[in-house]
C-alpha cells in the first residue's frame, strides 16, 4: 500500500502502466495531454513504446495496430480528437480488437473550451461511429478512480476484446489529490490466446491470436466469417457479425454493471450522476439532508453499458429523478427511458462543474 | 485424368480465397505474381511477415496472401502498420495499397511515416483514378483526364509520388510499371530486405474504370504504352521524374538514415 499525490491525468498514466500498457499512441490536446507527456517519459523506461502521431486518427490506427502487434494499448484525447477517433473505434469494434480509449471531456462544439469542463461526450462514446456496435464506457469521479478505472478499462478491453472508453473530465483530470495505491485491490486480465488449430479468429468469445503468433489470421473491417473472410455480401453473415460484437456486451450488462448509491434506500428523490459534478451532489445532498429532504446519489461508474435493468427496478420504488450533468442532458434521456417517469434536469453546458448550492436549491425545487 | 499440381507459390496464398476480384486487364495480378516472387527471394520468414492494406481495389491485397493480414480503413494502413512495427519488431511490415488510399484520404499518414523512417514497406499501386467506386479523380489523376467527376477534364495537377517519397524522407524509392515485371520484383526483394521506409510506385492499368475514358480501353493498350513511353532511368533526382507523355522508371534514392524504431528502442 503507498499513497501517491497524482492529478486525474497522472493517475490514469500510472494505472495503464500497472494495467500492463505497453503501447500508447496520442497527439497533443488539451485537457488530456498530461497523460500522453507522462506515457512517453515512462513507457520506455518499462520496455514500452510511446509514439506521438500526425494526428488522431493516426494515434488511433496505431494503437489498434499494436494491439494485433500483442500489446496493450491505450490512446487519450479529448472531444475533437474524439470525433476523429470514431472512425476507427468502429474498425476496433467489427475487428474485436482490445483498446482503450481515454477521453479528458472538455466544453465542446467544436473547439469549444478547450482548458474547461464538459461532459457531452456521452453520447458519443455510445453512438460516435457508424452501424451498429457496442463500446464499453466508465466514468470516474476522483483521482483514485482514474488510477482503478483505468486498470479496469484493459481488463474489460482484453476480457471482451471491445474498443473501452476511459470517459473523464477535465475537472477529474486536473484535480490533484492524495491516493492510496493498494497492490491487494488490483487485478490484471491477460489476454486469451488459442491454444491449438483449427483456430477460428472471429467466432463467438474467441481468443486473439496476434501477429507472429503462427496463425495467419485476416483481420478486415468489412462484414466478416469466423474465419476473418470477407462476406461483404451476405446477411446472414451481417446477422451474426453485428449480433455478436453487441450482445456480448448487452448481454453481460449486470456482470459490467458499476453504481455507487449514497443514501439511497429511504430516498423519495434519486439525483442521478457521475464524473466529477457527482462529488458536488454528494456536498448538496448532505447539506438537504440536514434539512429533511430524503435525497440520495446513483453515481454510474459504468456508463455504456446503460443499467436498464437496474433503473426499471429502482423505479418500482423511487418515483423522482434528477440528473445533474455538465451537459444539456445526455444521460437524462437514458434514465428517463429505463424508468418511464418524469426525470427533471440540472444541465450546465460546461466551463465548470455544478456548485453544491445549486444542486441544492434544484432539490428544494423538485422535491415532493 | 487432368493432373494438378500445386504451383510453388501457392503457400503464400489463401487459395479458399482464389479466385480474386479483380478485372481482366487489371494490372494488380502481375503486380502481386512479382510480390510473391519477392517473398519467396526474400526468404522472409512467413510467420514474420504482415500485410496491412487500406481500402479499394488494391486494398484487397492483404485478404489473398496467408500470412497475418490487416485490410484496415481507409487511409489509415500506414499508421496501423506503424503501430503493429512498432508493438513487433520481428514482423516485416508491408503497406499494400492504391494511390487514392495512400496519398489522398491517408496523405498525411504517409508524409509524416516517411519522415520518422519508420521500418516499413509501403507498395503504391497507381491506377490514376479511384477503381472500386467506378473511375473518380485521385490524386494522381494526369491534366486533362476524364474521369466520372471530372467529366470535363482534370484540372487538378497531379502528385508525383516518387517526389513526395523522397522529399518526406523515404530511403528507398522505385517506380515501375505492371510491364517492368522482373525488375518490379528486384525492387520488392530490395525493399523488402531494407531496413527504414521503403516505398515502390507501380503504375498500373485500370482498363474498366480509367483506361476506356481515356484512349486505353485494354489492358493490352495500356501495356503496349509502357512499353512505348517508359525510360529507364536509375538515380535521378526525383523533382525530374514527374509523369507527362513519358513514365521515368528506375530505383530513385536508396540511402541509410537511423529508423524510429532503433532511435526509440535505444532509451536506456
Amino acid at each position: 500500500m503507498k499513497a501517491k499525490f497524482y492529478s486525474g491525468n497522472i493517475a490514469c498514466a500510472e494505472g495503464a502502466l500497472q494495467a500492463g500498457c505497453r503501447f500508447f499512441a496520442g497527439y497533443p490536446i488539451t485537457p488530456s495531454t498530461e497523460i500522453a507527456e507522462h506515457m512517453a517519459l515512462r513507457l520506455p523506461k518499462v520496455g514500452g513504446i510511446f509514439i506521438q502521431m500526425e494526428d488522431e486518427i493516426a494515434s488511433i490506427a496505431a494503437m489498434l495496430g499494436a494491439s494485433w502487434g500483442g500489446l496493450k494499448v491505450m490512446t487519450a484525447t479529448s472531444g475533437p480528437g474524439f470525433s476523429l477517433m470514431q472512425e476507427n473505434i468502429g474498425l476496433a469494434a467489427i475487428t474485436e480488437t482490445p483498446c482503450v480509449i481515454v477521453d479528458v471531456q472538455r466544453a465542446g462544439p467544436s473547439t469549444g473550451m478547450p482548458t474547461l469542463v464538459g461532459q457531452g461526450d456521452v453520447m458519443q462514446a455510445r453512438w460516435g461511429s457508424h452501424g451498429d456496435y457496442e463500446a464499453i464506457a466508465i466514468s470516474p469521479s476522483t483521482p483514485e478512480e482514474c488510477f482503478y478505472m483505468t486498470i479496469r478499462a484493459f481488463n474489460l478491453a482484453e476480457e471482451y476484446r471491445c474498443p473501452t472508453i476511459l470517459l473523464m473530465d477535465e475537472s477529474v483530470g486536473h484535480t490533484s489529490e492524495k491516493i492510496i495505491i493498494d497492490e491487494e485491490k488490483i487485478e490484471i486480465f491477460e489476454r486469451r490466446k488459442p491454444k491449438s488449430k483449427p483456430y477460428f479468429p472471429f467466432d463467438k468469445n474467441a481468443p486473439m491470436a496476434c501477429c507472429g503468433d503462427g496463425y495467419a489470421v485476416h483481420v478486415t473491417g468489412l462484414t466478416h466469417d469466423k474465419r476473418g473472410y470477407p462476406m461483404a455480401t451476405s446477411s446472414e453473415v451481417q446477422e451474426w457479425l453485428v449480433r455478436k460484437i453487441c450482445d456480448k456486451i448487452r448481454n453481460n450488462e449486470k456482470k459490467l454493471r458499476d453504481i455507487e448509491e449514497f443514501l439511497i434506500d429511504d430516498a423519495n428523490l434519486a439525483i442521478v450522476s457521475f464524473g466529477s459534478p457527482a462529488r458536488s451532489c454528494k456536498a448538496a445532498i448532505k447539506k438537504a439532508r440536514q434539512e429533511g429532504y430524503k435525497v440520495g446519489l446513483i453515481r454510474l461508474k459504468t456508463i455504456w453499458p446503460f443499467p436498464e435493468e437496474y433503473f426499471e427496478k429502482i423505479s418500482s420504488y423511487i418515483d423522482n429523478f434528477l440528473v445533474v450533468e455538465v451537459n444539456y442532458g445526455q444521460i437524462k434521456l437514458e434514465v428517463e427511458r429505463c424508468v418511464k417517469k418524469k426525470v427533471h434536469l440540472l444541465p450546465k453546458m460546461g466551463g465548470e462543474i455544478h456548485k453544491p448550492d445549486e444542486i441544492y436549491e434544484k432539490i428544494k425545487e423538485v422535491y415532493k | 485424368m487432368i493432373e494438378t499440381r500445386e504451383h510453388p507459390l501457392d503457400k503464400y496464398l489463401r487459395a479458399d480465397r482464389i479466385p480474386h476480384i479483380w478485372c481482366p486487364g487489371c494490372g494488380l495480378g502481375s503486380i502481386l505474381n512479382c510480390f510473391l516472387h519477392a517473398m519467396e527471394e526474400s526468404k522472409i520468414d512467413l510467420n514474420n511477415f504482415a500485410i496491412v492494406s487500406g481500402i479499394g481495389c488494391t486494398g484487397r491485397v492483404a485478404g489473398y496472401l496467408n500470412v497475418d493480414s490487416y485490410h484496415t480503413t481507409h487511409g489509415r494502413a500506414i499508421p496501423f502498420a506503424t503501430g503493429l512495427k512498432l508493438a513487433n519488431p520481428k514482423i516485416k511490415v508491408v503497406v499494400f495499397s492504391g494511390d487514392g488510399d495512400l496519398f489522398a484520404i491517408g496523405g498525411n499518414h504517409f508524409i509524416h511515416a516517411a519522415r520518422r523512417n519508420v521500418d516499413i514497406t509501403v507498395i503504391c499501386v497507381n491506377n490514376y483514378n479511384y477503381g472500386m467506386t467506378g473511375g473518380q479523380l485521385g490524386p494522381t489523376t494526369p491534366l486533362g483526364a476524364k474521369t466520372t467527376t471530372t467529366p470535363y477534364g482534370n484540372f487538378e495537377h497531379p502528385f508525383n509520388l516518387c517526389n513526395v517519397a523522397a522529399a518526406s524522407g523515404a530511403v528507398y524509392v522505385a517506380r515501375w510499371t505492371a510491364l517492368h515485371v522482373r525488375r518490379l520484383k528486384e525492387s520488392m526483394k530490395e525493399a523488402l530486405l531494407k531496413k527504414g521506409f521503403s516505398f515502390i510506385e507501380v503504375i498500373a492499368s485500370c482498363p474498366t474504370t480509367y483506361g476506356r475514358y481515356n484512349k486505353m480501353p485494354t489492358g493490352l493498350d495500356t501495356m503496349k504504352y509502357y512499353k512505348e513511353n517508359s525510360i529507364i532511368m536509375h538515380g535521378i533526382d526525383p523533382s525530374k521524374t514527374d509523369i507527362n507523355d513519358k513514365i521515368i522508371v528506375g530505383k530513385f534514392v536508396d540511402i541509410e538514415k537511423p529508423t524510429f524504431d532503433e532511435m526509440i528502442r535505444a532509451i536506456k
